[in-house]
């Protein structure tokens, strides 16, 4: 310890006050933080880790310079619970059956199909059920179970978990091998390739990891397999004007364009089809 | 292995460039995070002092939930605000969920306990006749707490270090509350998990280097405050 001479205490003091008013304007600073009057979407991850809203946002934007668009990645079924809050004010979703009870409940306003992609059964190269060329998914299903063979699950009431559950509810029991891993599709996509397993999964996600992952697409074209998706504004959102202006430019044919174009230069194919283009 | 080297590669180009997303990203870590800590200061730091300087009955019970603070898991704060901030809560009304105030909040809780357990320790450790001495020369009483603060500074700040380590890292908290929004939102955090799930493992890779980083250039600045003054030290009682 230090003797200091007491009259070294007047400088000490004077450090001393001017050093608050920094610590008080530090502390106010934060306050600035805080915005309002943006249109949230919540929207499934699909849309989010492809990239596709990456292109669709900045679009809107140039159309409708005076509405945010802020984008949650969340599941589906995390998607209507947050519309159900009020936490968001649109929705861009794909679990049809959900989608159909939340409107039923009131929850919603409108809902409009947007696009389509579809889904896959994708699983090790040497495929040890032997399930390439199995033609539907039911039958492709049915052979792992036969065979007992691994098969990773969403397990998260995403869409794609909800249409995986459809598919087993058709094909009958599960392998015993079957695991759910509660998390996004890139994760469980990335636990299935290093445990050697099948998996449900939508086509885009697929292609956009494919290169870090040891599987193939061995089923796909059933219509089963087909994967539509659905704007839907909340009814009694925050902003709702927005939210109507952004769901009818999402199927304007300026966003089919757009939507139709996304995904070629990279993966030398389409990975979603606006649904403009099916009528 | 290539996998990882073609990241590695990746990752230092982007670092390199200065590529302007991964530089958002960070900035926006840092004013959230600091910012957090800077409430997490104002909240934990008068809470340490006192518990460090008193004594009083329960004060045994009291240290142990403030250590408790230490294991506060993040997504258990993130859900905590959530569901004070969301639309269907008590405090809906201010619609900040899903924005950086949001993110600070969550971040302030949860780095206020590191705050005021690490500084009640050093508040502790400094000889508490220091205080008298500094009364017995004249010195206010205001005065003479801000003498043994001063004594305390260093282990302060690394309680501030720890608090800040302990939020700029968490992904639980941020990706609840604030929604991970491109832009606005967005921390290195959670970056590093969208871009994983994208397979841009490069991209997720540089920031995980980034963070890495600015967690050594903090503490290496805390350590050189702390080595230089026990060196100081030592050459005055020399």
């Amino acid at each position: 310890m230090r003797f200091r001479p007491p009259d070294s205490f007047p400088g000490l003091r004077d450090r001393f006050r001017a050093r608050l008013p920094i610590l008080c304007a530090a502390l106010i600073a934060f306050a600035s933080c805080a915005r309002a009057d943006e249109l949230i979407l919540a929207s499934t991850t699909s849309t989010v880790d492809s990239g596709l809203l990456d292109e669709l946002i900045p679009a809107f934007a140039d159309d409708h310079a005076s509405t945010r668009v802020k984008v949650i990645g969340v599941g589906s079924g995390e998607a209507m619970a947050l519309g159900r809050r009020g936490d968001a004010d649109i929705l861009l979703v794909h679990s049809p059956v959900d989608e159909a009870a939340f409107m039923a409940a009131g929850h919603g306003g409108r809902r409009l199909p947007v696009m389509s992609n579809d889904y896959v059964i994708a699983g090790p190269p040497d495929d040890p059920a032997g399930i390439r060329g199995a033609g539907t998914a039911a039958l492709a299903l049915a052979r792992i179970a036969a065979r007992d063979a691994p098969f990773v699950s969403r397990g998260d009431s995403s869409g794609t978990h909800r249409k995986e559950m459809a598919l087993w509810a058709a094909a009958g029991p599960r392998p015993r091998g079957y695991t759910e891993v509660g998390q996004g599709m890139g994760e469980a996509l990335t636990i299935a390739s290093e445990r050697g397993a099948y998996i449900l999964s939508d086509r885009g996600t697929y292609l956009a990891l494919s290169h870090n992952l040891r599987l193939e697409v061995l089923v796909e074209g059933d219509p089963l397999l087909e994967n539509p998706y659905s704007v839907i504004t909340v009814r009694g959102a925050r902003h709702a004007a927005a939210a109507d202006t952004f769901a009818d430019w999402l199927v304007s044919p300026r966003a089919a364009e757009l939507i139709r174009a996304f995904g070629i230069e990279r993966f030398g194919e389409p990975l979603f089809h606006p649904s403009g283009s099916l009528r | 292995m290539d996998l990882f080297i073609e990241s590695l590669r990746e990752a230092v180009r982007l670092l390199l460039r200065g590529d302007r997303y991964v530089l958002e990203v960070v900035l926006l870590s840092l004013r959230v995070s600091g910012t957090a800590v800077l409430l997490g200061v104002a909240l934990g730091l008068p809470v340490g002092i006192a518990v460090g300087l008193r004594q009083f009955r329960g004060r045994g019970l009291v240290i142990a939930l403030i250590h408790t603070g230490f294991a506060l898991p993040p997504v258990v704060v993130g859900l905590f605000v959530y569901m004070m901030l969301s639309r269907a809560g008590p405090a809906g009304q201010l619609e900040m969920l899903f924005t950086p105030a949001a993110m600070v909040v969550a971040q302030a809780v949860l780095a206020a306990p590191y705050v005021a357990g690490i500084s009640l320790a050093a508040v502790q450790a400094v000889p508490g006749d220091i205080r008298l001495q500094a009364s017995a020369l004249g010195a206010s009483p205001l005065l003479a707490l801000w003498m043994h603060l001063r004594e305390a500074r260093l282990g302060i700040g690394a309680a501030v270090v720890a608090g800040f380590g302990a939020v700029i890292s968490e992904v639980g908290a941020v990706m609840m509350v604030g929604g991970n929004i491109a832009g606005e939102t967005r921390v290195m955090t959670t970056a590093i998990v969208l871009e994983t799930r994208r397979g841009n493992f490069a991209t997720a890779f540089a920031m995980g280097l980034i963070l890495l980083a600015l967690a050594f250039a903090v503490n290496a600045a805390l350590t050189r405050a702390q080595q230089g003054r026990t060196l100081a030290a030592e050459r005055r009682t020399w």
